[in-house]
């Protein structure tokens, strides 16, 4: 078994969800091989080469990957995807844009967001928006594979010492160019892998309120913000923040909904965190159906009490 | 310039899907059926690009049972000109599919190839992507905006840290995200209208594609059921619960 896992990054940093894939990789078995396709990313592939379990890394630096255009990458994937037995990206949106791409110039199908490995050939994926876990067979010559992060506990990020070579680079597909970014600064943990998650629904009633109350509480806690869609709908927060099946899915050891009704989508996106609160007016939201806790009661009144007594 | 449409026949998104006690999949007798969500974003927005004056012709594709003709009226009636219906009983992966996409692209050769981000029933937000693959196109993602512009078009994107903007040369994949757009109802005379609208007959084997798929699905089950909850009656009681019992803060 041989493994190519591509490195989530931005040129500078290995992103954390790259240690969540290569712990799926290390419970399929092989040779794990980390794929850092950038430009100027060397700090990348260096840091790479320090994770644990894994034994070479390959870089390709060339100014075609520095925006992780899915038309140069999955190019570069494609072309050294074909000597291994698995290629295996995050789940993000990056992985997600890159990778069917790279499987369909392998003529191989995908599995998307694996959580569980059974077998080399066989893994479990979520579908119904999280309401049915399908057991599935691949026959491919070359599984290709998506991996939910929160599924898997990262491995560490140091203690390995592979070698770093050169990668062949594709160059540029020359049918797409990065435009522009907008990248939204916070001082908070990134939301897919924090410890703790406070989100705030429609029931915040504003961006304003939804600041008011919900930042005391994340900063108390040191905890990462998200958001169901409908407080992204209404503009209360920009959409990265959104979770559910259509934004972010994470399992934190504490989620924290406020003002949340708990619609399928949204459970579809924070389920599987260990330890689920919900502050919410009414006695009857779907929401309460899946908490551990949860408190009726005015979030303006009961947010800042709680805020006041952790 | 001439749009394509994919649309998929999916379980409504309101419907909360029940596993069959055998575990060969999920329950779909008499469960309701509707467009995927993210295809009729894709409808409503070559729409919008024909209202514009973008966009002269909309056809609209569906893959799959001889009741996706409901799905593609329905798209006839919010404003797509044509459709084509490949149909097919059989289960077919998302390869097959793209495969199948890229037969109806050749045909017809439209400048823009709509689709949805993801299905809402397999979830796999694999088909638009391939699609670019095996016609060698760009391929626009989750994209919240959209600007055609002479050959070009200017795609935004949501990504995980915030959004990016992409230029692609047409012909190109545009695979839509919930807040690219909020799609219209269809009045009463469109569906009438829709009625009467083209609707073309295909098969996978007229595409020179053969149906299923190399990954097989062993068994579906229901998730694991989380234990049952209880009601905290203050907030000094929730403080304790996630401090002695949860051990959570």
């Amino acid at each position: 078994m041989s493994i190519l896992v591509i490195a989530e990054h931005d040129n500078k940093a290995l992103n954390g969800a790259t240690l969540n894939v290569v712990a799926a990789a290390q419970k399929i078995g092989g040779d794990i091989t980390v794929l850092v396709a950038g430009s100027g990313a060397q700090a990348v592939a260096d840091q790479a080469a320090k994770v644990a379990g894994v034994s070479k890394v390959l870089l390709a630096d060339d100014a075609a990957y520095a925006n992780q255009l899915a038309e140069n990458v999955a190019k570069l994937v494609a072309e050294l995807g074909k000597g291994y037995s698995h290629i295996l990206a995050a789940s993000t949106t990056t992985g997600k844009n890159i990778l069917p791409r790279a499987a369909a110039l392998l003529d191989v199908s995908m599995i998307t967001d694996i959580i569980a490995v059974d077998s080399p050939n066989t893994f479990k994926r979520p579908i119904y928006a999280g309401n049915a876990i399908a057991t599935v067979e691949s026959s491919e010559a070359i599984v290709v594979g998506t991996v939910r992060g929160t599924a898997f506990d990262p491995v560490a990020a140091e203690g390995g010492s592979a070698a770093v070579e050169a990668a062949t680079v594709t160059g540029d597909a020359g049918i797409s160019k990065f435009v522009s970014e907008e990248i939204v600064k916070s001082e908070r943990p990134e939301l897919t892998a924090a410890r703790i998650v406070v989100s705030g629904g429609r029931g915040v009633g504003s961006g304003e309120n939804y600041h008011k109350v919900l930042d005391p509480l994340a900063d108390k806690l040191g905890a990462a913000q998200g958001a169901s869609r409908a407080a992204v709908d209404a503009g209360f927060v920009p959409n990265d923040m959104q979770v559910g099946q259509t934004g972010k899915i994470v399992a934190p050891d504490l989620y924290i909904a406020v003002g949340i009704s708990g619609a399928i989508q949204h459970l579809a996106g924070m389920k599987d965190s260990k330890v689920i609160v919900a502050i919410n007016k009414d006695e009857e939201a779907p929401i309460n159906a899946v908490a551990d806790y949860w408190l009726v009661g005015d979030l303006n009144t009961v947010v800042p009490e709680l805020v006041s007594k952790i | 310039m001439k749009a394509l449409v994919a649309v998929k026949r999916v379980v409504d998104a309101n419907v909360k899907v029940r596993v069959k006690p055998d575990n060969s999949g999920v329950d779909l007798t008499n469960v309701k059926m509707s467009i995927n969500p993210f295809c009729e974003i894709a409808v409503e927005e070559a729409v919008r690009l024909k209202e514009k004056g973008t966009v002269s012709e909309i056809v609209v594709v569906s893959i799959g049972p001889k009741e996706a003709q409901e799905q593609i009226r329905s798209a006839m009636a919010l404003g797509a000109d044509r459709g084509i219906l490949v149909e097919t009983a059989d289960e077919i992966g998302a390869l097959e599919v793209a495969k199948i996409l890229k037969g109806v692209v050749e045909q017809e050769q439209p400048q823009l190839i709509l689709l949805g981000k993801q299905a809402i029933d397999d979830d796999s937000n694999q088909v638009g992507q391939m699609l670019g693959a095996l016609l060698g196109a760009g391929q626009g993602t989750f994209a919240s905006e959209v600007k055609v512009e002479g050959d070009k078009v200017q795609v935004t994107r949501e990504i995980d840290g915030g959004l990016q903007t992409v230029e692609l040369t047409l012909p190109a994949i545009i695979t839509t995200d919930l807040r690219l757009n909020e799609p219209r109802y269809a009045a009463l005379p469109n569906i009438m209208k829709a009625r009467k609208k083209p609707l073309d007959t295909k098969s996978p084997g007229d595409y020179g594609v053969a149906t299923g798929s190399k990954l097989k699905t062993v068994k579906v089950e229901a998730p694991a059921e989380r234990k049952a909850g209880v009601q905290v009656k203050s907030v000094d009681e929730l403080v304790d619960k996630l401090k002695n019992e949860a051990k959570v803060i």
